[in-house]
């Protein structure tokens, strides 16, 4: 028996409880409701306080002009109004959509390829698998600094290598990141080098789940290669295909690591991506109202492409 | 003959893209790898084959130690990223497991809010999250990158997670709760245990994507002592126009290796998070 003078000092408050109590709480707290929400509780208020508070003030910024450090002044939609006269966003826009077009297009395809090359028998398909997604595990800023050095006009690799075939003379190769045309073209490329492996793989798992029966009878029936692929492969794929590439249309299309390490948005503005205009004009420039309204200006795409979801999902 | 494998069909169809496969995912490896292993003489040197190493040398990577706090980045982003993936799991079962088995008002309405809160970039917040930080006078503190990084990770925890504790069966909890077990007791002791695989895909999941983070900790994190590895070679190791290449990619070769580690025992399970949500749902 304990003679420690605190827990003998606590014992009589515990017995003072009345016995019904304490089992009706637990039985309270069994109910699944309760239960549930008091589980709920704390993640809930979590992303409300880090997620909902600053997406609502991100929408009250985007109303005031607020310099860094400065009182905030209310402005209606006069930031909006900057932006719609701004000919740097539109080129930013008109960046964003070409950029994740481009970039889906190439990944779709490629994953497709990759996904029906590697549906194969062969030895070692697990580490196949494994080093293959490489590109897509190693933190993005690292192998674009990589690709920045590829790119390099004087002695980055792929310059290194025209000048050694001697298609071109030392100094004299193409300036991957500084003429806007092939500066975009730079861009896409990583991109697509970056989520090539997503697509692959994960189309790959959607193959792996077409039972091979169906390709047995289609084979029977006397379809060839291509039309087992556009008449049994091809539909049953759909559902992964689509919400992968829409994943994919979120994430590409709000890029901001990439194109702020590679070009930082140059040259002259060929390469701004919304994200990384948002950002110039938030953080760089410090006007906390007109970043968030160039962010905010991104939303619509995102309910269009949300809405997209949502139906598709409903119809399946 | 149909669906015969000759030898040539065989090259055309396998080899030949894989191999074309194997050199576009790896070069960019390779070429930061064989950078980092050769000295500026031989860096710079026009008339030097680019894809060979005639002295391998590890000037660069002693260069890296000595003058740069690249050591405090990898532990700063190892810290940062254990500590907000365990949060992440945490919230993210707290979130997961009613949702997922059980029955409430408004549960449909809150799986909904989860999914949508997974698709909201960070590009979208990260203006008023700059400020927020600020007045919260955690500007300049990892704590800043602990906190904000689950935002980003819990969401997906949490989806992921709704999936593996939906395909165990009802009936295991119910005979857990019949044999006299609190609901807290069959969920701790019944039906978490039999999702190891989903937390060790979740966890994974989150641990690559916190150590990816690079917006938030750009953001944050501007003493150098206190920076992560992406925004400290992209903050110090690029100075102006000055490029030192073989320090940069020995930088960059070496921040990659932690994840690839970690990476290369849990394969099976970063794929089947990577899939998941795609493949099941």
């Amino acid at each position: 028996m304990s003679t420690n003078p605190v827990l003998e000092a606590a014992r009589p408050a515990t017995r003072a409880v009345p016995a019904g109590r304490p089992f009706r709480l637990r039985e309270w707290l069994e109910r699944e409701a309760v239960f549930s929400w008091l589980m709920l509780t704390p993640p809930l208020l979590f992303l409300l306080a880090f997620l909902g508070y600053p997406f609502c003030y991100g929408v009250y910024l985007s109303f005031v002009k607020r310099p860094v450090a400065q009182p905030a002044t209310f402005v209606g939609l006069g930031n909006f109004v900057n932006l719609w006269n701004d000919a740097i966003f539109w080129q930013a826009v008109w960046n964003t959509f070409r950029f994740t077009a481009a970039a889906t297009v190439l990944k779709l395809v490629g994953g497709l390829g990759m996904a029906l090359v590697m549906h194969q028998n062969f030895k070692l398909k697990g580490m196949t698998r494994a080093l293959l997604l490489l590109p897509f595990i190693v933190p993005t800023v690292l192998s674009t600094v990589a690709w920045q050095w590829i790119f390099d006009p004087g002695m980055g690799m792929f310059n290194r290598l025209l000048m050694f075939f001697d298609l071109v003379k030392q100094n004299q190769g193409p300036s991957w990141l500084g003429n806007p045309t092939l500066a975009m073209v730079s861009v896409i490329l990583v991109n697509t080098w970056r989520g090539l492996p997503f697509f692959g793989i994960t189309i790959l798992a959607g193959l792996q789940t077409i039972p091979d029966e169906l390709m047995e009878s289609a084979t029977i029936d006397g379809a060839g290669t291509w039309a087992r692929f556009r008449y049994v492969t091809l539909p049953l794929l759909m559902p992964v295909i689509f919400i992968v590439t829409t994943f994919s249309i979120i994430f590409t299309f709000f890029d901001f690591q990439l194109v702020y390490v590679l070009t930082g948005g140059g040259p002259a503005n060929a390469t701004h991506l919304m994200a990384t205009y948002a950002y110039s004009v938030g953080m760089s420039s410090g006007q906390l109202g007109m970043g968030s309204a160039a962010a905010l200006a991104m939303v619509p795409v995102l309910g269009v492409v949300l809405l997209m979801m949502s139906s598709y999902v409903r119809r399946a | 003959m149909v669906g015969e494998l000759t030898w040539s069909r065989r090259l055309v169809g396998l080899w030949l893209p894989l191999t074309l496969l194997f050199v576009f995912a790896l070069f960019p490896f390779a070429w930061m790898a064989a950078t980092s292993l050769k000295a500026n003489a031989e860096l710079y040197d026009p008339t030097a084959n680019p894809l060979w190493i005639r002295h391998p040398s590890l000037v660069h990577y002693i260069d890296l130690f000595k003058e740069t706090n690249f050591v405090v980045w990898i532990g700063n982003t190892m810290l940062v990223a254990t500590v907000s993936t365990v949060i992440s799991l945490l919230l993210g079962v707290m979130l997961a497991y009613p949702l997922a088995r059980m029955r409430f008002p408004a549960a449909g309405l809150l799986a909904i809010t989860v999914a949508v809160t997974y698709l909201v970039p960070q590009t979208l917040l990260f203006v008023p999250m700059a400020d927020l930080i600020n007045r919260m006078k955690l500007g300049d503190t990892l704590t800043a990158v602990m906190l904000t990084y689950p935002t980003l990770l819990v969401p997906f925890c949490a989806w992921l997670l709704i999936g593996y504790f939906k395909t165990v069966p009802k009936e295991l909890e119910e005979a857990a709760l019949i044999d006299g077990a609190s609901r807290w007791r069959a969920m701790t002791r019944v039906i978490l245990p039999l999702c190891t695989p989903g937390f060790l895909s979740a966890g994974i999941f989150a641990f690559t994507l916190a150590q990816n983070e690079f917006l938030y900790a750009l953001l944050f994190l501007n003493t150098s002592t206190i920076r992560t590895v992406p925004v400290g070679v992209t903050g110090e190791l690029i100075r102006g126009d000055a490029f030192y290449w073989g320090q940069l990619m020995a930088a960059a070769f070496l921040g990659s290796l932690p994840v690839v580690l970690i990476y290369s025992f849990f394969v099976k399970y970063y794929v089947a998070g990577l899939t998941a949500g795609s493949v099941k749902g």
